[in-house]
């Protein structure tokens, strides 16, 4: 930095003008240099960004990111601007990273996305008709080979019973003569027709599996590239009466459920996506199933998430206390060892830790000498996640607490202690206060992140013991885990349920932290 | 300033393209399944894609090579280590998703019900190739949607040095495990996997012999073969009867089944030596020989006078995936490379599974006496259910498992998860 400040000074040094406190920017040529690389770096990637969404014709995508880039030349293209220099990136990040997803999450709990209805109806449709495809019981598999004439997709059949050659377009199925035959029964050549080669039956894959050759009772369609049978499709969509009729039945769209229902209730497993407004939302607080255990599994939360942050803080600032001593011994290696859990994956520590509570086999009844089930009454379970929490979480109080710890000048200590203050008294009144300036602000954010920790729980005990008389909701049970149970345990994964809950609990976590937040402030007055 | 100014815009330059990306992911999806009429020219472009697993698609590789090369298209095969089932779902909403998919007939329910695989088209003959329980499971609504290439069943391993006569019920079972405990030979009664891997709660699948055994069902029977989720047997008389069958073994009972024994740990117990009898599958088979124990395989015995004690049977299977790009080839790769016997072989040969097309299931039993013993405690199994609805029987009746085996009243804790299924079931049923 300095070297290459040195010519530029020496330039101005030399003409013994004051320097121009102009628009010019300052620098040498690698500055120019690696500014022009920068500014061609973002071009580039508005480039590469832009060239897919271009070719598939997302016009909204091709949008941001013109707005984007142009929004960046802009503050970047000018020596001027500088807070934006600074704002650009993190609004970016912003955006990017929490306000996008937020957002997104949002716009799924107004529907009804999940398993069985992911798409669009549209492609329900096509589900449906697809999968009703049934072959004709006894009927012939033909022998396909895929041929064309004049460019238009033709199947030459061969049926192995008996010798019979076709050729089958969707106008329908003609004798064929003259053909002649090939390895495995099907047909090598015929005249009139050119037979496609593997690799140009490979391309237009698409147009063979859509080709379907209408016959008596059903149609002809290809199973791969070697076979054929009979079938039909024994639903059909009728957009007429929006509805899928066949068997008998007859299956109407409901466009608040977002799948086909028959008058009696059946509903056809393929459904699509659709708005359901505020349903997912109003459902977590009126339906009983899910509201019912609402206030045990919060209050638990609470305790939870404040007993981690207070056990840990207390651990991680007790232990940086007794380092912090002057005549402490050894300082360096107690260190390493305390940060030690905080370096391990603490996935693969979790694990560890469920596998040491196992009531025969577990490290810690054998070490003991006990045989307690830990995991199995809701008090012990309870206690054995926080010893969890406490165990990965101390280190990181104690990291801060110990940074702290050093930045309080020896003199206050001092002084209190010719004023007479008792050791107690001078921790009390001067280090504790000057200790949480520091550390609240990480104690609520601490608060929030395990009030929501989800691997915490559900990767020791997934949230059990469970009551028997109500498999639903376990004794360990967070908000988050709870609810993850509700939208993916029943049929499938329920995204629009899961959106809406995860709102609620981001809502909850918003209203403490805020709270916290400005309870800080009122710390800062008290010193 | 110069460093300042340079840092910033990379950052920038690095969430421009990121929200570039996320703009522009929802809008791939139309032109992704818009139908190609690409000219011949592009052949050589065509990318014929397979998921599987580690191992599978290890064994798969040179098949699809070869595929590949004789059509003069290219092919890949992508090993998906987790969650293979969600990321298929999840990859081919967006268009992004293989053309072939290998994995387990129990997904079929949910992945037909997000139109995401196509029916198989077999006639008679092809499907007689196949043992029974194979075919039924990928059977699914009078639908063939998968080819099986392998059958997995719970089985009982004996340890012949320890309990040298097969039992022929589970009371004999559990008398000799208990004899032998008392004698000081075993520490364990038997090795019955009770707890999933985080010990929580209950392991339905390996529950499931002795719950049949007793009496009990968990769904009904359709006249078109499906499991009839109407039909729940969880909370009738006869799930009570079971579970008070298998409260007497538990933790206030006979102490042979304990919630601490887990899929792992039990099966550790038994290459130990630690005790003579072990419920798992051919999976274990491996741990077992390299831990160099005698031992003999035969079905899982039922209880004295009871029902056969059925075990739940997993087939692997090949998909055809409805929104692949290239649904001909795959179609073509599936039913006339995949089914063939060399596959079939291949995967046995790289993994002792039992074998689902019958010839290939001939060639195993040559090479591998257990693959027998593993046929004949399939004997009585039945697939694992594949419809959606078994996703809200697990959770409480894993719970249900854990309560009754600890010791807890068993009529109310039957009732309570029947009436929880029975709820879930009801939501959006």
């Amino acid at each position: 930095m300095t070297m290459l400040q040195t010519p530029a000074r020496r330039r101005r040094a030399g003409t013994g003008a004051p320097p121009p406190r102009t628009r010019n920017w300052p620098g040498s040529a690698s500055g120019v240099a690696g500014r022009v690389l920068a500014l061609g770096l973002i071009l580039g990637i508005a480039v590469w960004a832009a060239v897919p969404l271009v070719s598939s014709g997302a016009w909204t995508g091709v949008a941001i990111t013109a707005v984007a880039t142009g929004i960046a030349l802009y503050a970047y293209l000018s020596p001027r601007r500088l807070p934006a220099k600074y704002l650009l990136p993190t609004t970016f990040l912003l955006v990017a990273f929490q306000v996008f997803p937020v957002l997104y999450t949002m716009s799924l709990a107004l529907t009804n996305i999940g398993d069985g209805h992911l798409g669009s109806k549209q492609e329900a449709i096509t589900a449906i008709e697809t999968s009703s495809v049934r072959r004709e019981a006894g009927s012939a598999e033909f022998r396909l080979t895929v041929a064309e004439r004049d460019g238009a997709l033709v199947f030459l059949l061969a049926d192995p019973a008996t010798r019979a050659t076709y050729a089958g377009t969707p106008d329908g199925l003609r004798p064929l003569d003259g053909a002649v035959p090939g390895p495995g029964g099907r047909i090598a050549a015929a005249d009139g027709y050119t037979v496609l080669t593997g690799a140009q039956a490979a391309a237009r894959s698409a147009e063979i599996t859509a080709l379907t050759v209408p016959v008596d009772g059903g149609a002809i369609r290809s199973q791969g590239l070697t076979r054929a049978y009979q079938g039909k499709a024994v639903l059909a969509y009728d957009a007429g009466c929006d509805c899928v009729t066949g068997e008998g039945r007859i299956w109407r769209s409901d466009e608040t459920q977002g799948r086909f229902v028959a008058a009696d209730g059946h509903a056809l497993p393929q459904g699509w996506q659709v708005g359901v407004g505020l349903a997912n939302l109003t459902a977590a607080l009126t339906n009983p199933k899910i509201n019912a255990h609402f206030a045990g599994v919060f209050a638990w939360n609470l305790v939870y998430a404040v007993g981690v942050v207070v056990l840990t803080a207390a651990l991680g600032v007790a232990a940086a206390l007794v380092l912090h001593h002057r005549r402490m011994r050894g300082v360096r290696a107690y260190r390493t060892l305390i940060v030690l859990p905080y370096a391990m994956p603490a996935f693969a520590m979790l694990l560890v830790w469920r596998d040491m509570f196992n009531t025969d086999f577990g490290l810690i009844n054998r070490l003991l000498g006990l045989h307690t089930d830990w995991l199995g009454t809701p008090l012990t379970a309870r206690l054995s996640v926080l010893l969890v929490q406490l165990w990965l979480g101390f280190p990181y109080m104690f990291l801060v607490a110990t940074g702290a710890l050093q930045t309080i000048p020896d003199e206050y200590l001092e002084a209190a202690e010719v004023d007479g203050a008792s050791p107690w008294q001078r921790f009390r009144q001067v280090t504790l206060p000057l200790l949480l300036l520091a550390l609240a602000p990480l104690l609520v954010s601490s608060f929030a992140f395990n009030f929501n920790n989800f691997n915490g729980v559900f990767l020791v005990t997934s949230g059990g013991p469970f009551p028997s008389d109500n498999p639903t909701v376990g004794a360990t049970d967070l908000l988050i885990t709870y609810t993850f149970r509700l939208a993916f345990g029943q049929q499938g994964a329920e995204y629009g349920l899961a959106a809406a809950m995860s709102i609620y609990v981001y809502l909850i976590v918003a209203v403490i932290s805020i709270i916290g937040f400005r309870r800080t402030r009122a710390f800062k007055e008290v010193t | 300033m110069r460093t300042i100014f340079r840092a910033p815009a990379l950052g920038l330059a690095a969430c421009l393209a990121l929200t570039a990306c996320g703009g522009g992911t929802p809008a791939d999806t139309p032109a992704a399944q818009a139908p190609t009429t690409a000219p011949a020219e592009d052949a050589a472009t065509a990318t014929l894609t397979i998921w599987a697993d580690q191992k599978r698609s290890e064994t798969l590789k040179p098949f699809a090579e070869a595929f590949a090369k004789e059509n003069g298209i290219k092919a890949e095969v992508v090993a998906v280590a987790q969650n293979q089932q969600q990321t298929f779902v999840t990859a081919s909403q967006a268009g992004k998703g293989p053309d072939v998919l290998v994995g387990a007939h129990d997904w079929i329910g949910n992945l037909v019900q997000n139109g995401l695989i196509d029916p198989i088209q077999l006639t008679e003959d092809q499907l007689s190739g196949y043992v029974d329980v194979a075919r039924k499971a990928v059977t699914y609504d009078g639908q063939v949607y998968g080819i099986p290439y392998a059958v997995e069943n719970l089985a009982l391993f004996r340890n012949t040095d320890l309990a040298p006569k097969a039992p022929q019920t589970f009371d004999e079972l559990v008398e000799t495990g208990k004899k032998l405990k008392e004698a000081g030979r075993v520490e364990e009664i038997l090795g019955y996997t009770i707890s999933q891997q985080d010990g929580q709660s209950g392991d339905t699948y390996h529950m499931y012999p002795l719950y049949t055994s007793g009496g009990g069902y968990l769904f009904g029977t359709k006249p078109n073969g499906d499991p009839d989720p109407a039909d729940l047997g969880v909370g009738t008389p006869e799930s009570i009867a079971a579970f008070e069958k298998v409260a007497a073994l538990g933790e206030k009972g006979a102490g042979a089944l304990k919630r601490s024994f887990t899929s792992d740990n039990s099966a550790a117990l038994f290459a130990d030596g630690k005790t003579a009898f072990l419920v798992a599958g051919p999976w274990r088979l491996a741990d077992v020989r390299t831990a160099g124990v005698k031992y003999d395989v035969t079905p899982v015995p039922p209880f004295k006078g009871g029902d056969p004690a059925r075990s739940f049977v997993g087939v692997q299977a090949f998909f055809v995936a409805s929104k692949g790009q290239n649904k001909a080839l795959a179609q073509e790769f599936v039913t006339n490379t995949l089914a063939t016997p060399e596959v079939a072989q291949a995967l046995f040969d790289a993994e002792p599974r039992m074998p689902a097309l019958k010839t290939a299931l001939a060639y195993a039993a040559g090479k591998d006496p257990d693959v027998a013993k593993f046929e004949a405690a399939a004997a009585d199994g039945v697939p694992l259910p594949a419809i959606p609805q078994m996703v809200a029987v697990w959770g409480p009746f894993n719970t249900l498992i854990h309560a009754v085996v600890k010791g807890e009243p068993v009529a109310p804790a039957v009732k309570a998860a029947g009436k929880a299924i029975a709820e879930q079931l009801g939501q959006t049923g």
